[in-house]
């Protein structure tokens, strides 16, 4: 019995532990306060854009370390939070309102650290301070909805096809056609089943009624449709607040998590979230002078607004009709290959389109966006006032008599069509949404949760520290070594891992797994004691040690990572931080405790022949 | 340095009519308290507001909840939080108010109440149904891990040891839960993770014990049941009170040094590490030893291939 390490198992624990550590190392690094512009509403940061911000802070004598413009957004660095502060007043005032202009820390990375991809680990609002909401989709209200559209759908096509029927009714889950005739159900049934291919259709030839039932594939696609809708709306207010790196995410079936690092204001943030946006279309006025118009001399039927990049359009003050006709949109290419909208409507939206078109082709109409927007003011009554904005955003010319679903090209570019398409849809809020949760942590508390669990990690490894050495001497200090690296470790991969967060519970998990972690160790020792009690070799003991130890430490953390796993599964923010760093730790722990001790052990006691081992 | 040498073999399988009545009565005490004083539910599983600001100096909670109930906030429980410069402010669920407006007001109120300028350091708004289906996924969450446990350990080592560390755990799960209801202490989130956590780590002890008596069921002939569990707990001894001690060391550091709102969190640890270890030696065993477990229920099936190949595969 030898006991030695071949040398590639030597070189792999060396370089895994290395490469833990050296992405570990960003996080040795401070932080730079820092400005984010970043573009609002369709419009991208570029590198004009990034000249403007150059030639404003130069002009101001603010000086910067650096400034770079990336993925549509420009990011400048200050020396100090001084020179952050006075960036920060210069560009908001500069830039307009195209552009939300937000403070930030970046972390310090040196460049050839972040070349290689290294990042400082994601601190969580409990240790950074800054509020989190989770939204309530209203489900049912989405389903009603849906309900309410497909009773309209159900009675244009009945009379479209001339087929006679009594009344189209909802009843709980299905929508239900009474009929006069036998022949009516029967073309109805087939003319229902022909054109909605997911709905559960039932015929009652004695009471002449059809029920039409949704299926639940169906009704999984409307609420995921509600979801994503909502999504997609909150992630633009969002990025109208100006917050620096803010979290908009889905969580189960029908909740959303928004992320706010940094808001105290928390008034604010909630009134921009449950502000309500719509869409409406309307005709272009034609008929009388923009120029007109403009000098004051507005006709009385008609609306001055303006388009997004400040054009003036005149309008028809008549509505040609309103956003919560509009069921779907999606951005697609025309068979010219150019962007366009796909717009699908109800069959009452495709009437009245139909209607409001069939005199105007040739005419161009304007689709407008309308947001009501807190002004943070509040009426004698404490309600808050909204102010209505409303905007242009597409000019198009009807081209023939449109219906139930039309398209809308000239909308630009790709990006600027799947815009569009993303602001109809969001025009056509279909499911209202409410904050069922708020956590706000103020800075002073976030930036104690870090030192109180940066103590506690301290303390705990000491203690543990100490203890080892007391109790097993020489390799007591080859088990702390491993702790050591266990510990930088956990931080390297939690630093890679993107998705990652540390939060206060993680740092818990952090000291847990410190503790926890020298059990395979002490398994080993204890093992390792017995085989020498028993009057084997020093060399065969330790041999015996590592082995018969290795199948009782497997099993006893694939268990523990089990309930680790169903803690991740199911935990929401602060507790999923802990099953992160729970997870991770047992994983690290088991490579440094099994594999990297027994490298360490072998290259200090293996090979020689020993008469007394220091355990 | 050795805490125990232990030469001969401590009979603790002889001890266990003691131990059964120990943990029949501790159970029924935990029991007893969940259906008469429930638990404490915190803000997460019950909904409502919660406020936590700083005052610069000690705090009047008579005169804070005073001013409270002259808003017309009666439910109000005002209470200092780990020092006298802290309050934390609970609200319950209200009807028909933007229940997620009440911590801005709330806090306007004891700015002006107090006289002091108030630092807000945490508000928490749950709504109704967020802490209902909470309780939901908490409770199946310990099922789920209970059941995976259960199928994991039965195919690694048999069902009579499953059986046995899944009554350990829900003895050590009891047993936590129990002492949070009868000190009536506050049953939050993190304490649920906590629980789980301690499933982890008795688990983590009972399978070390269990393998242990595998073992030596394979090695040992002609010995009783209870001598080879006997054995194997005097064998698996040192070890589990080493491991219990570092990982009571760090418990301790996070009790002490990690702030209040961990608090729950290493005071649940503290206590299930504690319950977890007497029930690997307890608990587990005497139920496998009850169950009728046996040589011949161990003998590995074909050849031992474990042992066979562990000489190439191993370091």
């Amino acid at each position: 019995m030898l006991n030695k390490s071949p040398l590639w198992k030597t070189l792999m624990v060396a370089f895994i532990v290395a490469f833990g550590a050296l992405y570990a190392t960003p996080n040795l690094y401070g932080e730079d306060p820092a400005v984010q512009v970043s573009g609002l509403r369709g419009v991208e940061a570029n590198v004009a854009t990034l000249d403007t911000i150059k030639a404003n802070l130069t002009d101001n004598n603010i000086d910067f370390s650096s400034i770079i413009l990336e993925k549509g957004q420009v990011l400048a660095r200050f020396k100090n939070t001084e020179d952050q502060l006075k960036a920060r007043d210069v560009l908001d005032d500069k830039l307009g309102k195209k552009y939300s202009v937000a403070l930030n820390l970046t972390p310090a990375t040196p460049d050839w650290l972040a070349l290689i991809g290294g990042t400082p680990m994601k601190l969580g609002l409990d240790l950074s301070g800054g509020v989190s909401f989770l939204m309530e989709v209203n489900m049912k209200e989405a389903i009603n909805k849906a309900k309410v559209g497909m009773v309209g759908d159900f009675r244009g096509d009945l009379r479209n096809e001339k087929i006679r029927y009594r009344s189209v009714k909802e009843d709980g889950n299905a929508i239900v056609v009474k009929f006069r005739k036998v022949e009516d159900l029967e073309k109805g049934h087939s003319l229902l089943k022909k054109r909605y291919r997911d709905l559960l259709l039932r015929t009652d030839e004695d009471t002449l009624t059809l029920t039409a039932q949704m299926s639940d594939q169906k009704l999984k696609e409307i609420r995921e449709y509600a979801l994503q809708q909502n999504i997609t709306i909150i992630r633009n207010r969002v990025n109208e607040l100006g917050v620096a790196e803010p979290l908009v995410q889905r969580q189960g079936k029908k909740h959303i998590v928004i992320e706010l690092p940094g808001v105290q204001d928390t008034a604010k943030a909630k009134e921009i979230l449950n502000a309500t946006a719509t869409i409406e279309f309307r005709l272009v006025d034609t008929e009388n002078d923009l120029n007109a118009a403009l000098n004051g001399r507005i006709p009385a039927s008609s609306i001055l607004l303006r388009e997004k990049d400040g054009r003036p359009v005149l309008l028809k003050k008549r509505i040609m009709l309103t956003g919560d006709h509009i069921t779907d949109a999606t951005s697609g290419f025309d068979e010219y290959s150019r962007p366009q909208v796909n717009i699908s409507l109800d069959s009452a939206g495709g009437s009245k389109m139909s209607n409001g078109t069939k005199s105007n082709i040739g005419k161009p109409m304007a689709t407008v966006f309308i947001e009501y927007k807190p002004t943070g003011k509040r009426d004698v009554e404490g309600n808050i006032i909204f102010e209505k904005v409303q905007e242009v955003i597409s000019v198009a010319t009807i081209q023939s008599r449109l219906g139930k679903s039309f398209r809308i090209t000239g909308a630009g570019s790709q990006t600027e069509a799947h815009n569009l398409a993303l602001l109809l849809r969001a025009g056509a809020l279909i499911a209202p949404i409410s904050i069922v949760e708020e956590r706000t942590v103020g800075p002073t508390l976030g930036a104690e949760n870090v030192q109180l669990g940066f103590q506690a990690i301290l303390m705990g490894f000491g203690l543990v520290f100490i203890f080892m050495i007391v109790y097993y001497r020489a390799f007591g200090v080859v088990a702390n070594l491993a702790l050591g690296a266990n510990l930088v470790l956990i931080i390297g991969v939690m630093s890679l891992i993107p998705g990652a967060t540390l939060t206060l519970p993680g740092m818990a998990g952090i000291v847990l797994t410190v503790g926890m972690a020298v059990d395979a160790n002490v398994l080993i020792f204890e093992r390792i004691r017995e085989e020498i009690r028993e009057g084997k070799s020093i060399q065969q003991a330790i041999h015996q040690g590592y082995d018969a130890a290795f199948s009782t430490i497997i099993d006893a953390n694939i268990t523990t990572l089990i309930a680790a796993l169903i803690l991740f599964a199911i935990g929401t923010g602060p507790v999923k931080g802990f099953a992160v760093t729970l997870s991770i730790g047992i994983l690290t722990s088991m490579f440094t405790s099994v594999v990297g001790t027994r490298v360490v052990v072998n290259a200090i006691w293996g090979g020689k022949s020993l008469k007394k081992l220091s355990i | 340095m050795q805490i125990l040498q232990l030469k001969e073999t401590v009979a603790f399988m002889s001890y266990r009519k003691i131990a059964m009545i120990f943990s029949t009565l501790l159970m029924i005490a935990s029991l007893a308290s969940l259906a008469i004083n429930k638990l404490n539910f915190g803000l997460d599983f019950t909904g409502g507001t919660l406020i936590e600001v700083g005052f610069e100096q000690a705090a009047d909670l008579k005169k804070l909840r005073q001013v409270m109930t002259d808003n017309g906030f009666n439910d109000a429980k005002v209470q200092f939080y780990g020092s006298s410069r802290d309050v934390v402010i609970r609200l319950g669920l209200r009807e028909g108010v933007k229940a997620e407006m009440l911590g801005n007001e709330v806090l306007a109120i004891l700015e002006s109440g107090s006289g002091q300028k108030v630092d807000m350091r945490r508000i928490e708004f749950v709504g109704a149904s967020v802490g209902d289906e909470l309780a939901e996924q908490g409770g199946l969450a310990m099922l789920t891990a209970l059941i995976c446990i259960l199928i994991y350990v039965a195919f690694r080592f048999e069902w009579r040891f499953a059986v046995g560390s899944v009554v350990a755990l829900f003895h050590d799960v009891l047993l936590t839960l129990g002492l949070f209801s009868i000190f009536q202490l506050e049953f939050d989130l993190t304490v649920l993770a906590a629980i789980l956590a301690v499933i982890g780590y008795s688990l983590n002890d009972t399978i070390v014990v269990s393998d242990r008596i595998r073992e030596n069921f394979r090695k040992i002939r002609d010995v009783l049941p209870e001598d080879i569990i006997n054995i194997s707990l005097t064998q698996t001894l040192s070890r589990t009170v080493i491991t219990s001690i570092t990982t009571l060391l760090v418990l301790a550091a996070l009790f002490f040094r990690g702030g209040e709102l961990i608090h729950g969190f290493a005071t649940a640890l503290l206590f299930g590490v504690f319950v977890g270890t007497y029930s690997s030696i307890y608990v587990a065993s005497l139920v496998a030893l009850a169950l009728g477990v046996s040589r011949e229920d161990l003998m590995p099936e074909v050849i031992d291939i474990e042992g066979a190949d562990q000489e190439q595969m191993m370091p």
